[in-house]
């Protein structure tokens, strides 16, 4: 899933200076998942963001309309339409709680609505719930060769996302990036291929990539078969 | 096989060879190292020119590489690194390097950018150093660029590449050396090590893959207790012998100046003299002598195991 950080208060409350009539919208995908931009925190950012309004920024009450409200999916264009029509009009801005994808969503579905984006967009996250953390494992390159790295991907997890691994820069499997904390990528994929007596591909040379696949902006003309309201 | 360098020449004729190492700063001023290789030539065959060391924006190694060429008499190896480079921009330096007359490169993936002094930069890594060795080779043998695209007059360059015994798993380095091979690598030369348990330990691994490309050994002599201190400290997976490192030590509370640096010269003699005579005997085809700054003590330690000192 997508991972996301809430942007600092301080930041939203700047970027919002001049909006007192907002609706604060968070989004039950990946966002609402991983507790950052689901229901409850739009609800309490927008209970923050009139406390600030009201104690930095010298309004009352009566000034503002700070709602919250939540869709579904926010990358989804029927969604956000079907939930949004109506509604969105009494305010003059959007902050949304959604990666950058949901953001640019409602800024594409209600073109004459000031769309803010309230977290910063991390990454492509794998979840280790024992732990509580969040990892990059997936880069989204789309030339997958998972296939010939024992399932370690060294576009993501090589700091250099080299094709022919390890570098010069690993000490006793750990990166040079990060301080050898990280575990190297092309040491895992040494031991992995070893393991699995497969070490024929971890000699092989990898040529060089078309970097096209890519180039972004990227679309899928439709790929993408709708399934009905995440059902 | 055509030798277009002297070092690719030497390394044909079986001699075993030195090379040296030469690394320009954040200065457009080059004497210091054009004066630096002068008490070279003669003993060191070419000496490498840094690229970007550890990810520090110096002066460019490719004119540094031709000046020091031009000015000093010295061939050089000049450090080409994937980090800061697509492969438009190596296609031209290579490019560049040919048409200026370099004759040797030295094809690295480099250290991380975040490790430099301008963190916040972008990486590139379009190709890594397996990569780019495969490109030049593509350039001098068969004229065409990655894309294959011809060249109007292909380079006439050899590649080499790096390769570091410290490593651990060392399994791991060496068939990435054995890949680099594929790719073309003419010849290697290693990290800095300090015995010959790292040489063999090399050499074994080498010898299983059915490697051939010719390997020089990275050896460090330590201008003073100050440079062993901090590559010890700072260079990951390397470190200096202990015995050695007291030694050194000790040399450096002598107060009288020119007592000290001969004291140096002699704890470093002692030391390289012995390892260098002790990888002539190995399946090494030479040493790259990494002691940027101490041009007599190289001079004098080649000229030494040469039978000439």
């Amino acid at each position: 899933m997508i991972v996301v950080e809430q942007k600092p208060l301080e930041d939203i409350l700047d970027m919002v200076k001049d909006s007192d009539r907002m609706l604060v919208l968070g989004c039950d995908g990946c966002s609402g998942i991983y507790q950052v931009g689901g229901e409850k925190q739009a609800e309490m950012l927008s209970s923050m963001l009139k406390i600030g309004k009201k104690t930095k920024g010298g309004k009352k009450e009566g000034d503002l309309k700070i709602e919250a409200s939540t869709v579904l999916r926010q990358c989804d264009k029927e969604i956000v339409r079907e939930a949004l029509e109506g509604s969105i009009e009494g305010y003059d801005a959007v902050l949304s709680m959604a990666c950058g994808a949901g953001v640019q969503t409602v800024a594409e579905v209600f073109p004459e609505k000031l769309v803010l984006p309230a977290v910063n967009t991390k990454f492509i996250g794998m979840q280790d719930r024992e732990m509580g953390d969040l990892h990059e494992r997936c880069s989204a390159c789309g030339d997958c060769i998972l296939d010939e790295t024992g399932g370690i991907c060294p576009i993501t997890r090589c700091a250099k996302g080299l094709l022919n691994g390890p570098c010069g820069g690993q000490v006793e499997g750990k990166c040079e990036v990060g301080g050898y904390e990280n575990d190297c990528a092309w040491i895992l994929i040494y031991k992995k291929l070893k393991e699995f007596g497969k070490i024929d591909q971890f000699l092989k040379l990898r040529l060089v990539r078309d970097n096209r696949i890519s180039q972004s902006p990227r679309d899928l003309k439709g790929g993408v078969k709708y399934s009905g309201g995440g059902e | 096989m055509e030798a277009y360098s002297s070092l690719m020449q030497e390394i044909l004729d079986g001699k075993f060879v030195f090379t040296g190492e030469l690394e320009p700063e954040k200065t457009t001023d080059l004497t210091e190292l054009v004066e630096g290789a002068k008490p070279l030539v003669g003993y060191a065959v070419a000496c490498n020119v840094t690229d970007n060391p550890q990810s520090m924006a110096y002066m460019s190694s490719l004119v540094a590489s031709y000046v020091v060429q031009r000015d000093a008499g010295m061939e050089t190896i000049y450090q080409l690194r994937c980090s800061d480079r697509n492969r438009l921009a190596l296609t031209a330096d290579v490019l560049g390097a040919a048409a200026l007359g370099l004759k040797n490169i030295l094809a690295l993936t480099g250290d991380h950018v975040s490790l430099g002094d301008n963190p916040g930069a972008k990486s590139v890594y379009d190709l890594d150093s397996a990569l780019l060795t495969y490109m030049i080779r593509r350039m001098v043998d068969e004229g065409v660029d990655l894309a294959g695209k011809p060249i109007h007059e292909p380079p006439k360059i050899h590649v080499g590449v790096a390769v570091n015994p410290n490593a651990d798993p060392l399994e791991a380095e060496i068939i990435k050396l054995k890949r680099k091979e594929e790719a073309g690598a003419e010849f290697a030369q290693t990290q800095v090590i300090y015995d010959m348990e790292k040489v063999d330990g090399l050499f074994e691994i080498y010898n299983q893959y059915g490697i051939k490309v010719p390997v020089l050994i990275g050896i460090f002599p330590m201008k003073n207790y100050g440079v062993a201190d901090y590559f010890d400290k700072n260079i990951p997976g390397v470190s200096v012998p202990g015995e050695l490192l007291e030694t050194l030590k000790k040399v450096s509370e002598i107060a009288d100046k020119k007592q000290r640096k001969e004291k140096y010269m002699e704890v470093n003699l002692e030391y390289f003299e012995a390892f260098v005579r002790d990888i002539m005997k190995s399946e090494a085809k030479g040493v790259h002598v990494m002691a940027v700054g101490y041009e007599a003590m190289v001079r004098e330690l080649i000229a030494r195991v040469r039978g000439e000192g």
